[in-house]
Formats: C-alpha cells, sequence, structure tokens
C-alpha cells in the first residue's frame, strides 16, 4: 500500500517464541496421543502408576494439543496477521510477552497437575481453578493486545481474518469465564457452580463452542491470511466472507445441545441444538468456498507449493468434517454415533486434518519470513511431511468411521427374542483392529512433526540471515 | 417454564434463523453483478484484495433450504420454548412407544413359557436358549457369562445357595433383589485380636484347611458367641438368612487365612438388585428355569 510509513515496525519476537512452541506442543501433545492410542491396544502400557493412566494423560493430551499447539498457532499468526492486515505494531511489546510467558506456563502447569490427577472434570476444562483465572487475566490481555492493535491501524477497514481472530478471542473469553465458575474449597480442588443438567448444557455449551470458536473461526481468520498470501491470489467473495462469518458466529454458539440429545436436558433445547447445528451446513461451507475458490487460476501451484497443499487440503478436511458434523447433530443419526469412536474420528477429522494442517502451512509460510530467510531449509522435507500427515490422518478417521459405525450397531443388535446380540466385550474386541490402525496413523502424524522439528531447526540456524529483532515493515 | 422464558427462547431462536435469512436476501440484493467478476472491493491488506463475487448459487440455496428445514422442524417438534410442536413428539413418548412395540413384539414369545414351572422349564432346550441370551444381557456382568461367578459374585453353577436353590428361592431372589449384610465381628463387637486370629483358624479347621490347631480350639468358643446366631452350631449356614454354609470349602470371598479374617473384622455388604420391573414376569421365570438349569 502507498501509505506505509517508513518508520513502522513490527513485533515479529513473540510471533517467532508462539512460533517454535506451536511446534514443541505439537510434538508433546499428538505423542501424547498416540501414546495412550497405543495404551488402548496395549493396556499395560499404562505401566500401572496413577501418573500414565489413560483416564488422566487423555486430559493432557486434549489440552496440549488444543491449548499448548492449537493455541500457539492462533497467537503466532494473530500477532503477525493482525500487524501487517492493520499495518501497525502491536500496541505493547510487554503485555504481548506477558501473553507469550503466561501461556506457557499455564500449559506447564497442566503438564504438571493433570497426571497428578488435579482436575475440576470439566472436558477440555480440566484445569483447576487457579489456571483457570490464569487463563482468564492472560486471555484479557490478549484481547487488549489485539483490539489495542486493530484500533491504532492505519487502514480505513479491518481484514476478514481479524473479524475470526476478534470473534474467537471474545468468545472464548466469555465461555472461559462462564463455564469455570465454581467455588474453590481447598488450593486444588473446586465445585462448579452449577448443578446436574445445567452444568451440562453449561460444560457442552463450552465444549462445542471450543471447537466452534477456538478450533474453528480462528483458524478461519489464519486461513483468509495465509491461503491468499500463499496462492498470491484475491480473496474469492467478500460478501460471502461477510454471510458466513456473521451466520457462522451466530449459530455456532447454539450448537452445544446436540451433545445431550436423548438426556436429560430439556426436549426444547435438544431441538434448538439440533436445528442450529443443521443451519451451520452453509456458513461452515462459506469459508471452505472461500478459501477453495481463491485458488481458482492458481490450481497448478498445488504442483510444486507443498505449504499450499497443506492449506488446501485442510480447507478440504474441514469441509468434510463440517459436513459430517451437522449430520451426527441429527437425533436419529445420533442415537448411532454417540458414544462411539466415530465422534472420535469426527473430531480428529476436524483436528488434525484441519487445525492441525492449516496451523502446519502457515507455520511453513511464517518461519522464513519471521527470520529473515529466503525459504524453509528444506522444501522436499516440506512434501514428505504432508504425505505423512496426510496418510495419518486419513488412516485415524477411516479406523474410527469403520469402528464407530460397528459398534453403534454390534450395540443395538438384537436377536429375534429382542435380547442384546453382542456383549458390550464383543463389540470392543471388534474394535482392537481399529484401534492399531488408529494407532499407526497417530504414527504417520508425530513422524511429519519430526520432521517439521528438523526443518525448522536448520531454517532458523541459517543465523547469517537472520532478520533484525524488528524488521522493517515490507511495502505491500 | 414461565411465560417471560418461552417468549425469550422463541424470540431469540427465531430471530437467529431469520437474521440469516435476511443477511442472505440483502447481500444477494446488493450485488452488483450474477457472474463471477475480476472487481475487487478497491481494498488491499498487506497486498491482499477481496474480489466483488456474487455468492454462489447452490450455496445460497442450500442455506435457504436449511432456513426452511429448521423452521419446518420448530414447528413439528417442541424448540420453541412451552410450544409444544405440532406432532405432540417428546423424547418420553418416543420411548414410551418403543418399548410398547417392543413388548408387543417380544412379549408372546416369552408368554409362552410364563405359566410352566421351573423345573419343567429347565429341560426346554428352546426356552434355555432364550434364557441363556437373557443371562448374558442381564446377569453376566457380575456373575459372568458362564455363570461361575467371582470375588463378591457367587458362583451359580455349583448348586451351593446362600439363599436356597429351590425353584421358590430363585425366583424370590430375581424379584426382590438380596441384601446380604455380615456384621463386622458377627455378634460380638468386643471380639479381641487374639479371638480374631482364634475364630478365623477355627472357620478353616471346617473345611480342613491349613490351620493352627491350638488356637482353633480356643476358637470355638469365640465361635459360639460370634457367629452361631446366624451360621448355626454346626456352621452349616442358615437360607433364611443368607448365611453361607461355612463347612463347604466354598468361598464367596476367599479362602485364605487373610480373607477370612478381613471377613471376620470388617464384615461383609453385598447387593442382588431386583430384577422386578426391570425385567417381565415371563423374563424372570425363564431365567429362574435357566439358574436352575445350571446345577440340575
Amino acid at each position: 500500500m502507498s501509505t506505509v510509513n517508513a518508520n513502522l515496525t513490527y513485533n515479529y519476537k513473540v510471533v517467532r517464541q508462539f512460533a517454535i512452541m506451536t511446534v514443541v506442543w505439537g510434538i508433546v501433545g499428538m505423542s501424547l496421543g498416540v501414546l495412550i492410542a497405543a495404551q488402548l491396544y496395549w493396556p499395560s502400557l499404562n505401566l500401572d502408576l496413577p501418573f500414565t493412566h489413560f483416564g488422566r494423560l487423555r486430559p493432557l493430551h486434549t489440552n496440549a494439543v488444543i491449548f499448548g499447539f492449537g493455541g500457539c498457532a492462533l497467537f503466532a499468526t494473530s500477532y503477525y496477521v493482525v500487524q501487517r492486515t492493520c499495518q501497525a505494531r502491536l500496541i505493547s511489546d510487554g503485555l504481548a510477552a506477558f501473553t507469550f510467558w503466561g501461556w506457557q506456563a499455564i500449559i506447564v502447569s497442566a503438564v504438571i497437575t493433570l497426571p497428578l490427577g488435579l482436575t475440576s472434570t470439566k472436558e477440555y476444562a480440566e484445569l483447576e481453578w487457579p489456571i483457570d483465572i490464569a487463563i482468564a487475566i492472560v486471555w484479557i490481555t490478549y484481547a487488549l493486545v489485539f483490539f489495542g492493535t486493530v484500533t491504532k491501524r492505519s487502514t480505513p477497514h479491518i481484514y476478514v481474518a481479524n473479524w475470526f481472530y476478534g470473534a474467537f478471542i471474545i468468545t472464548v473469553a466469555m465461555l472461559h469465564i462462564f463455564n469455570n465458575m465454581a467455588l474453590p474449597v481447598s488450593a486444588f480442588k473446586s465445585y462448579s457452580a452449577y448443578a446436574g443438567v445445567t452444568d451440562a448444557m453449561m460444560q457442552w455449551w463450552y465444549g462445542h463452542n471450543a471447537v466452534g470458536f477456538f478450533l474453528t473461526a480462528g483458524f478461519l481468520g489464519m486461513m483468509y491470511y495465509f491461503v491468499p498470501k500463499q496462492a498470491n491470489r484475491p480473496v474469492y467473495s467478500y460478501r460471502l466472507s461477510i454471510v458466513h462469518f456473521w451466520a457462522l458466529i451466530a449459530t455456532y454458539v447454539w450448537a452445544g445441545g446436540h451433545h445431550l440429545h436423548y438426556s436429560a436436558l430439556p426436549d426444547w433445547a435438544q431441538t434448538a441444538g439440533m436445528v442450529m447445528s443443521l443451519i451451520l451446513l452453509a456458513p461452515s461451507w462459506g469459508g471452505m468456498i472461500n478459501g477453495m475458490m481463491t485458488l481458482s487460476g492458481a490450481w497448478h501451484k498445488l504442483r510444486t507449493d507443498p505449504i499450499l497443499r497443506f492449506l488446501v487440503v485442510s480447507l478440504s478436511f474441514y469441509g468434510m468434517s463440517t459436513f459430517e458434523g451437522p449430520m451426527m447433530a441429527i437425533k436419529t443419526v445420533n442415537a448411532l454415533s454417540h458414544n462411539t469412536d466415530w465422534t472420535i474420528g469426527h473430531v480428529h477429522s476436524g483436528a488434525l486434518g484441519w487445525v492441525a494442517m492449516i496451523s502446519i502451512g502457515a507455520v511453513y509460510h511464517l518461519v522464513p519470513k519471521l527470520w529473515g530467510v529466503q525459504a524453509m531449509y528444506s522444501t522436499a522435507l516440506i512434501n514428505v511431511h504432508f504425505w505423512l500427515a496426510t496418510v495419518g490422518v486419513v488412516l485415524y478417521i477411516v479406523a474410527m468411521w469403520v469402528n464407530g459405525i460397528m459398534q453403534g450397531l454390534m450395540w443395538r443388535a438384537v436377536n429375534e427374542d429382542g435380547t442384546l446380540t453382542y456383549s458390550f466385550v464383543e463389540a470392543l474386541e471388534a474394535s482392537y483392529p481399529g484401534y492399531f490402525v488408529r494407532f499407526i496413523g497417530g504414527l504417520f502424524f508425530v513422524s511429519g512433526m519430526l520432521l517439521m522439528a528438523y526443518n525448522v531447526y536448520m531454517t532458523v540456524r541459517q543465523k547469517d540471515a537472520v532478520a533484525q529483532d524488528n524488521a522493517a515493515a515490507q511495502p505491500a | 417454564m414461565s411465560t417471560f422464558w418461552s417468549i425469550w427462547i422463541s424470540v431469540i431462536v427465531l430471530g437467529t434463523v431469520f437474521g440469516c435469512w435476511w443477511l442472505l436476501w440483502a447481500t444477494r440484493k446488493s450485488q452488483t453483478t450474477d457472474s463471477e467478476t475480476d472487481r475487487t472491493t478497491g481494498h488491499s491488506f498487506d497486498g491482499i484484495e477481496e474480489y466483488d463475487n456474487p455468492l454462489p448459487k447452490w450455496w445460497f440455496y442450500l442455506f435457504i433450504a436449511t432456513c426452511i428445514f429448521a423452521l419446518g422442524y420448530l414447528a413439528l417438534y417442541p424448540g420453541l420454548g412451552n410450544f409444544k410442536g405440532l406432532l405432540g413428539w417428546t423424547s418420553t413418548n418416543q420411548w414410551e412407544a418403543e418399548v410398547a412395540e417392543a413388548d408387543e413384539k417380544y412379549g408372546p414369545i416369552y408368554a409362552q413359557y410364563g405359566q410352566t414351572p421351573v423345573p419343567e422349564l429347565a429341560e426346554d432346550g428352546d426356552a434355555m436358549k432364550i434364557g441363556q441370551r437373557l443371562f448374558a444381557n442381564n446377569c453376566a456382568v457380575c456373575h459372568g457369562s458362564a455363570a461361575r461367578g467371582q470375588v463378591g459374585f457367587p458362583n451359580l453353577t455349583d448348586d451351593d445357595w446362600l439363599y436356597g436353590g429351590t425353584p421358590e428361592a430363585i425366583l424370590a431372589t430375581l424379584h426382590n433383589g438380596r441384601m446380604g449384610n455380615m456384621p463386622a465381628k458377627g455378634t460380638m463387637p468386643s471380639m479381641t485380636n487374639e479371638q480374631v486370629d482364634q475364630v478365623v483358624n477355627y472357620v478353616l479347621s471346617f473345611s480342613g484347611r491349613e490351620q493352627d490347631a491350638e488356637a482353633a480350639k480356643a476358637g470355638e468358643q469365640v465361635f459360639g458367641q460370634a457367629c452361631v446366631a446366624c451360621h448355626g452350631p454346626d456352621a452349616k449356614g442358615n437360607h433364611a438368612l443368607g448365611a453361607p454354609n461355612l463347612t463347604d470349602n466354598t468361598w464367596l470371598y476367599g479362602s485364605t487365612y487373610d480373607w477370612i479374617k478381613e471377613t471376620v473384622v470388617n464384615g461383609r455388604q453385598n447387593q442382588m438388585p431386583a430384577q422386578s420391573g426391570r425385567l417381565s414376569e415371563d423374563q424372570i421365570q425363564i431365567l429362574a428355569a435357566y439358574v436352575y438349569s445350571l446345577s440340575n
């Protein structure tokens, strides 16, 4: 743009820190995932210790991948994108540094407290109340830095990526604070402020929007910058981005009720949760279309650019899992899929296929720019990583589809006298091949992450090419 | 729920659906072209521009279709506050209808056996196949799929009964359940550690298990004070109370010194849940016959 301020510099330091920790927590969280997948196949791998038991490591896995890996990717990209699209430096380097160190301290405290069995028992919100308060403080600081920077932008409009990042930051603050309302009884124990079905509804209002805002809106913000940037093409449709943004944030907050179909939740809340989940299909696909169609005229780049391939395949998985989600929210489908491995497969087609792959693509795009080098150390390794990740996700979700549908059908199969055909254990026994394939899929995905760590390390090591801490603004 | 909350919910739900609808129409109306264009909005953010392309038609109609489905569904099913929906559906009446349908379909299969006496039914191969499946669904989780039990859960195949193995006793157990309770130190709360040791050795002696003969001899008197009320002077137990026979070397909780000591010191509580109401009378009759057949 012609209005570039010659004196403008960006704070890349905090972006670099978060980008590195994205890779680190990715490896930690996904390795834990592979370990607990292995425990389901070889139960003795829990080592007969409470600290390494599946029940304690599973929440550590989810916290490490969602808040460690996903959170760091969102911090890194949002700080980068908001500065570059607003042509403004972060309002405070100090506050930005506070969010980095604060967030790392929170994830480290999760790594310590969860294996010790300290948990509030709320899924994806297991951390106990002192850590919850720390999260709220860091998050509000994040909001100050982000919106403060948007406020002092030198562009006339706010770019669509920042709408999504902004919605994600505000809504996650609201979800986190209200779901974690609790009465502390000691330094490490608290009880939820809500009782019974109200507590369940609060939990899944939070839980589904951890998916809807943390893992979707935030990553759509990422998509809206890195896809057009990497493809070097204009965004397909500004109008589409307006409609799907407002529709997405308006309907997602309703969808949590579909986690509680055929439960004690009043019928009206179940119905509202189901219809809003169905309406969500089009707004979700709006993001996929806008990303995919941005590539029209640039499809040939997929042949040579594995970073773009990561971004595009992530959009395909996004489209697939946001079709699957509304289908699973239909009561009759849910009656089959609920409590089966199908749900696990659905989550991972979103978490690995969409969230992880777009983050990986974004980090590969970011790292050379942040350290002022021409390109990643090895494009061939990115390509290998791409195939490891894709094969890994496909193995994972196919295994869980097969297992999930089989379990659902076995559980409901009845003999001619109305008795159940299979005992629970028979359905479990039949699931073992799927558990093994899932473990292999996870192994593929983590090996890709290890290659990435090596590639990032080798890129950063090219010290002679390192840019100054405060790189000068690049004219657009 | 109160009228206020009912209206509150309806307004927000319908407001969200119609809001989406309005947003779609308003955006479509303001479109300057129906086909793809090279014109951008004129903004550039870090070099990224945005085309002024129209909403894809198929996407627009998909969105409208889901909104129409939602409105139709909300008219038919309960979703708008207190409004019951035109179909009168509730998750409770769906469940009741499914249960009624199952009863109608499967009821006659069980009814043909419901009046047959247990010993006769136990000889009926078809009935026992059903019995085995009922057992696998309802009993195997505690008693095991082979009905051999586990610690705390009786073996049902050894013809050794806590509450009696007659058809009537088995039926009563199934219908009403059983609450087993062995009080800590029996009827002798003042039992000393030495006396515990003595009575444990005495109990071991009934079934010829290894014991300290001297302590066992002293235990006879302790047994007389603490145990005979339920287990009887001959230690053969009492079906009326569910007190086990201590002389047959069949053990519900384990036969070693340590296990028995644990039982004497802390007592035991146990429960067999009642099946009346969970299963039909006819099904219970078949199950009783199946359990009877395991020992007869």
